[in-house]
Parts: C-alpha cells; sequence; structure tokens
C-alpha cells in the first residue's frame, strides 16, 4: 500500500491529528469520557494505521519489538509504583491522599500518573498484538 | 405491552446473552465460537450500564442546579470487563492461530477425527 | 510493614511479572519466581498467624473506608487458602526448571515464569479481596496466565486443551459477573460484608435468587463440578508436568473458597440450605462426581488423565462436605482443600519427573510398567500418594472422609457414607491399576532408567511426606479447617 499516493499523503497527514486526539483522551479521563485504556487504544490505532500503510519493516524501525515490550512492563511497574509510593509515604496500597500537599492535589496526581501507566501499557500491548499478528501472518513470526 | 416497551433494553440484553450461548455452543468453527463469546460478554456490559442511568439523572459529574447524577459506578466496571474480554478475546486467536498451524483446519469436528486417528 | 502484608501478598507477584519481562533472561526469571513463591508463603504464615491470635483482618486499598473503597479481607478460611497456595507454589517453583527447559523453547522460558507469577497473584487475590468485581478480576488474572500456561504443553493436543478451557473458563466468569451485576443491582454494594448485611433486608427475593444461581453455575465451571467438568481432564493431561502440579494444588481449590464466600458468608447457611434446596442439589452433583468420575478413572488408559478425573471425584468430596451442612462437614471440605492439593500437587510433580526421564510424549500405562525397578523412589511416592487418594489410615486423605462421614452420620444421612465408602473402593481400583503395573509388570524393553533430577524429586517426595505428616498431626489442617467453618458459620448472614 505504500506505493497508493493518496494513502500515503493521507496517512501523513492524519496521524498527528490520531496521537494528539489519543492523548487529549488520555488527560481529560477526570472531565469526561476517556482515560489510559481508551486513550492506548487510540494510540495504538494510529501505530496500526501506519503500518498498515507503510509496512511491518517500517513500523518495527518506528516502534522496535524490544521498546514496546520494555514500555508494556514499564507502564505497569508504573502503576504499581504508585501503589508502593502510597505506602512509602505512610498512607495505604494506592493511597492517593498522602501523594500530594492537601488530599485533592494527591488524588489528582495519583490518577494521572496511574492513567499514565495504564496508557502506556495498553498502547504497547495492542500494538504488540498487531505485529506479532501480521509478522505470524507474513510467515516471519517469532 | 407497556412491560416490553418500558423494558426493552432487558429484553435486548438477554437476546443477546441467549444469543452468544448458543452461537459458542452449537458452532463448529472455532473463531465462530470466539465470536459467540464476544456477543455474550457484549450483553453482560449492557446488564450493568443500562440499569445506571437513572430516570431524569444527568452525567455524574458535579454541577450546579442538578441533584440526581447517574451512576458511575458501572462504567467503570464495565470498563474493565471490556478490557478482560479484549485479552480473553486475543488469547483466544492466538491459539486459534496456533491450533491451524498445527492441525491444518479450524472446525472442530476435524480436528477431533485427527486426534482420534492419532491415538 | 507488617500492617500492609494483606496488599503485598498480592502486589509482590504482580510487580514479579513485569519485571521478569524487563529482564528477559530466564535464569533471571527463575530466580525471581522462586524468591516471590517464598516471600508470599512467609507473608501467609504471618497472616495466618495474624487472623487466629486476633481475628479477621481488614485493609482498605487506597484508604477508602469499606463500603465505597475496595477492602481486602483475611479470615480464617483466606488465610487458610492463602497458606494453601503460597506453599504449593514454594514447593514447586523451584524445581519447575528442568521441567520447564524439556518442555518450552529456550527464547520463551522466560515468559512463562512471567505468568506463573501473574497467576500466583490472580489466585492469592482471589482469596484476600472482599469486594465481588475485584474478585472477577484476580480470577481473570489467574485464568488468563492458566490458559497461556497450559497451551504450552509439549503435544498439540494443549492447545486444544487450552482452548476448551479458555472458552468455559470465560463462559464461567461471565456468569459470575452477570450473579455479581444482579446482586448490585438488588443491594446496591459490592463489598461482601456489606452485601450479607443488605441481602436481608431485600423484599423480593427473585433476581437474588437469579443472581445466585448464576454465580453457583459460573464458579461451578471454574471449579469443575460435575457436569462442568469437562475441561479438567484435557487441561490437567495436555499441560506441562510443573503447570499441572501447581493448577492441581490450587486453581479449583481456590475457586471452591470463592464458592464457600458467596454462599456461607454472603447468603448464610440457613437461607440458603433451609429454605432452598442447595443441599440436596450440591450432594446429587458430588455423588454423581466422586461415583462417575472414579470410574471413568479406572477406565483411563492415559495416566496424567487418570488423575485429572481423579481430581474430579475429589472435588466431589469438597462439595459434599459444603452441601452436608454442619460444622464436621464444613471441616471436612475445607481440610480437603490443603489434603487434596497436597496429594495431586505430589503426584503430578512425581509424573514431571517421570515424564523428563521417559520422554514426554502422552503417558500410557504401558510406559508405566516395571517403573518400580526403574525409578523406586519416585514410583513409592505415587503409591503414598494414591494411598492418600483412597483414604487409607494414616494418610491425609483419611482425615477428610473421618470429618465427611461424621458429618454425614449427624445429619443421619447413610446412603451419603455409603457412597464415601464405594467411591473410597473405586479409588483403590484405579490406584491398583498404576501400582500394578509399576511394580507387577517388566519393564519395556530399552525403557529409561534412573530417578529424577534430585530437585524435582525431592519436591515430590517432600510432599507425599506432608500427605503423611497431615495424616497424623492435624493441628493445621483440621484446626485451622475447623476455625475457618466456625467463622464461617458464625459471622455470615444468617
Amino acid at each position: 500500500m505504500k506505493n497508493d499516493l493518496v494513502l500515503r499523503v493521507v496517512a501523513k497527514i492524519l496521524l498527528p491529528f490520531m496521537l494528539m486526539f489519543a492523548l487529549y483522551v488520555q488527560f481529560h479521563g477526570d472531565f469526561g469520557p476517556g482515560g489510559g485504556f481508551q486513550a492506548g487504544v487510540i494510540a495504538a490505532a494510529a501505530f496500526v494505521f501506519y503500518i498498515i500503510v507503510y509496512g511491518l519493516s517500517a513500523g518495527r524501525r518506528l516502534a522496535p519489538d524490544r521498546v514496546v515490550e520494555a514500555m508494556l512492563a514499564a507502564g505497569v511497574l508504573l502503576y504499581a509504583g504508585i501503589g508502593l509510593a502510597g505506602i512509602a509515604l505512610g498512607g495505604n496500597f494506592l493511597d492517593y491522599f498522602v501523594l500530594g500537599a492537601d488530599p485533592v492535589a494527591g488524588q489528582l496526581r495519583g490518577i494521572f500518573w496511574v492513567e499514565a501507566g495504564v496508557g502506556i501499557t495498553v498502547a504497547s500491548v495492542m500494538l504488540k498484538l498487531f505485529t506479532m499478528f501480521s509478522a505470524r501472518a507474513r510467515g516471519d513470526g517469532q | 405491552m407497556n412491560a416490553l416497551a418500558a423494558h426493552y433494553a432487558y429484553w435486548v440484553t438477554i437476546g443477546l446473552m441467549v444469543a452468544g450461548l448458543v452461537i459458542l455452543i452449537t458452532r463448529g468453527n472455532l473463531l465462530k465460537k470466539l465470536i459467540g463469546l464476544a456477543v455474550l460478554q457484549t450483553s453482560v456490559y449492557l446488564l450493568y450500564i443500562v440499569p445506571g442511568k437513572l430516570v431524569g439523572g444527568t452525567a455524574p459529574i458535579v454541577a450546579a442546579g442538578f441533584t440526581t447524577y447517574s451512576n458511575p459506578l458501572p462504567h467503570v466496571l464495565i470498563l474493565t470487563a471490556i478490557v478482560v474480554g479484549v485479552a480473553t478475546l486475543a488469547l483466544g486467536l492466538a491459539i486459534v492461530v496456533r491450533i491451524r498451524e498445527a492441525y491444518g483446519s479450524i472446525e472442530e469436528e476435524e480436528i477431533l477425527a485427527r486426534d482420534g486417528a492419532e491415538e | 510493614m507488617t500492617e500492609h502484608f494483606a496488599a503485598l501478598q498480592v502486589v509482590l507477584p504482580l510487580v514479579a511479572a513485569p519485571c521478569i519481562v524487563l529482564v528477559r533472561n530466564r535464569t533471571f526469571a527463575w530466580l525471581a519466581a522462586t524468591a516471590v513463591s517464598y516471600a508470599c508463603l512467609m507473608i501467609a504464615v504471618q497472616l495466618a498467624s495474624q487472623v487466629a491470635a486476633s481475628g479477621p483482618i481488614s485493609y482498605a486499598i487506597g484508604s477508602w473506608p469499606a463500603p465505597w473503597g475496595i477492602e481486602y479481607r483475611v479470615d480464617a478460611l483466606s488465610a487458610f487458602l492463602l497458606v494453601l497456595v503460597s506453599l504449593s507454589a514454594a514447593m514447586i517453583a523451584p524445581y519447575a526448571q528442568r521441567s520447564i527447559a524439556a518442555e518450552v523453547p529456550a527464547e520463551l522460558q522466560y515468559l512463562v515464569y512471567a505468568m506463573y507469577c501473574l497467576c500466583l497473584a490472580g489466585l492469592l487475590g482471589m482469596v484476600t479481596t472482599g469486594d465481588a468485581f475485584n474478585l472477577f478480576v484476580f480470577l481473570e488474572i489467574s485464568s488468563l496466565s492458566t490458559y497461556v500456561l497450559i497451551a504450552l504443553g509439549p503435544r498439540r493436543q494443549a492447545l486444544m486443551a487450552a482452548y476448551q478451557y479458555m472458552l468455559m473458563g470465560t463462559v464461567g466468569a461471565t456468569f459470575y459477573v452477570i450473579g455479581v451485576g444482579l446482586l448490585y443491582l438488588v443491594t446496591g454494594t459490592l463489598n461482601f460484608a456489606d452485601m450479607a448485611e443488605r441481602l436481608r433486608a431485600v423484599e423480593d427475593p427473585r433476581p437474588v435468587l437469579a443472581g445466585l444461581a448464576f454465580i453457583t453455575v459460573g464458579v461451578g465451571l471454574k471449579m469443575a463440578l460435575f457436569p462442568l467438568h469437562q475441561w479438567l481432564p484435557n487441561a490437567y493431561a495436555s499441560a506441562p508436568s510443573m503447570v499441572a502440579a501447581f493448577l492441581a494444588a490450587t486453581a479449583t481449590k481456590v475457586s471452591v473458597c470463592v464458592l464457600l464466600r458467596v454462599y456461607v458468608f454472603v447468603f448464610g447457611a440457613e437461607t440458603l440450605f433451609e429454605r432452598l434446596p442447595t443441599g440436596a442439589l450440591l450432594i446429587t452433583l458430588s455423588l454423581a462426581a466422586m461415583l462417575a468420575a472414579s470410574m471413568v478413572a479406572v477406565y483411563e488408559r492415559d495416566i496424567k488423565r487418570l488423575f485429572a478425573w481423579s481430581s474430579v471425584a475429589q472435588i466431589g468430596y469438597i462439595t459434599l462436605g459444603i452441601g452436608i451442612n454442619n460444622h464436621a462437614g464444613l471441616t471436612g471440605a475445607i481440610a480437603h482443600l490443603l489434603n487434596h492439593g497436597i496429594t495431586k500437587g505430589a503426584i503430578f510433580v512425581l509424573l514431571g519427573g517421570v515424564a523428563l526421564r521417559c520422554g514426554t510424549g502422552s503417558m500410557k500405562l504401558g510406559e508405566f510398567a516395571g517403573l518400580g525397578r526403574r525409578m523406586p523412589l519416585t514410583a513409592f511416592g505415587l503409591v503414598v500418594a494414591g494411598l492418600s487418594l483412597v483414604g487409607i489410615p494414616g494418610t491425609a486423605g483419611f482425615i477428610t472422609k473421618w470429618y465427611l462421614i461424621q458429618g454425614a452420620i449427624a445429619r443421619d444421612q447413610w446412603w451419603v457414607v455409603a457412597a464415601i465408602l464405594v467411591s473410597s473402593l473405586i479409588a483403590a481400583a484405579y490406584v491398583w491399576r498404576v501400582v500394578e503395573a509399576a511394580y507387577l509388570r517388566p519393564s519395556p524393553a530399552g525403557a529409561a532408567r534412573g530417578e529424577a533430577p534430585a530437585g524435582m524429586l525431592a519436591a515430590g517426595i517432600a510432599m507425599v511426606a506432608l500427605c503423611l505428616y497431615f495424616g497424623f498431626e492435624t493441628s493445621f489442617s483440621v484446626g485451622g479447617a475447623s476455625d475457618a467453618a466456625a467463622d464461617l458459620l458464625l459471622r455470615g448472614a444468617r
């Protein structure tokens, strides 16, 4: 599909908007529909779109397999880290009240980082699923 | 008739639940079984979210002038359930891909026949 | 730090899994999995002693008080099961390395240990949590990692077994969610303790009964209650040996804990057994499981499937104890969680050793011939564990049957006593088939000699020794079970 001019141009124009929308959904989860999972899926959809138009090897240059796997684990560790930070600062596990100067600021900070962890993990998982299935279909499965 | 019209969402839920189970049980193709599973899980999402919308309730964000808010908890629960459903579907598809590579077919009867012939 | 143990019990394996994925080294993966298993065992023992000393522990996740927040509640039943699950993990994980190395390609082995940590986290979470939906999340965490672990079996039958288990298991989890949804609609809360309170004030019982029915079928699917047991023989027979050992010891037992939690704690023994025919239903299904599954095991040619069918029958004993519904019956049921877990775990660890030595193809009765001469310690361990399955005095299985029979006699259910004895005789029949093949038949020509690697053999013999230990020294198994039963009956709803 990378030989089709219309697809290539439209993909290049749309991709930044898709990623920006993913970030918007990620950060506005407190005030409207959104949050980590939804944003992660939209971000992964942007990468999948790129891979569909430009091919799997171009996609692998953009997001190498090792990096995606590392991000997968890093997101979960970020979430667990916030939980353990709650314990370290004197509260219970996943306690957001102690994370900031006052409880409300603590809640905002806690939710922000936890959703960031979720978003990173979900985006990596969705992208990895797509690349694994398409690599298997092509025959150079891992 | 009034009961039917007033609770149409619950009828849709029950319809989807039974349809999902029937597809899962009666179809022999492994992919179709996974689709039945997905339909069953969708009916569960409806079961939780539909009662969450209270009559006359607004979106669950504190605003002046509103006293009745819809219940936000079912949405959070169903988000979790959707993620679990996605993970299950992905795992199921991965297993089906490997079954296809190992047996050459994704029809349940053929696979069981090949296993039986091997025994 | 000790006041956070209820949360750390679950968080430790949950954090170990992504660490293993980050490091990607299989030796580190095995070391991390082993370290986490031992740490979980120490935390579980500490929690158990704390609960025995001062009553149930309540831990509020996020410092949101129950019932608004998710509450982790460790009571006598939870503590008992935490020790069982972490003990099985601690005994099996350190010695899994050789078995996994023989059955899984080298570059994927670190993922096996990551899945194992996730499974452990899920099982521990299911036991600890006091929130109905949080239980579903942990149920699915443990189930999904279990499906992956089973699909890694050496033969291609493992893929179909994993697929079938996945379908049935997900339907089970979905039914559990439907049941919880109906209960949430009626009571407005997801916290088990709060739900028990609010159910007393409910006027129209129909949604509650529907919810109860859905939860029963859902949890029944996960615990292989007859007739929802179809996935178990294939799954246990095709999985890698150490995976089968871990699952046989833990997965179904934790689902029984969930059933007990919902039945006795949320609904209450009086509602469930006096006003509904739950007791009759459970006893009928249990007797069918005990008798039919044992009969199928007698005619099985594949050794792992034979012991898998035996598991279905033994789960029948556990649900029989619940159905009898008195203190002795419930004690027998909960004690059997530990006794059968240790026995079956021992059997599958020893079978893993046999698989390692004799090739990992399907293990037919023919390959077992002459095992008594080729691998004497393994064969002896299998015989002793088999005696525990039958319920010979001096083994753990006997203790369970003793309490079940006592419970049945207290209820004047003599036919139940007869059924327990008949099923024990049938169990003796299939154990005799294995013993006969191992000791009375000559080895096939060219069969491998020599015991399993020392580590695996030591783990298997240690678990067999525990079978014998719990047959005599019952202060933990029966004492803990009795406390759990009394606690459930006392603190549960009326």
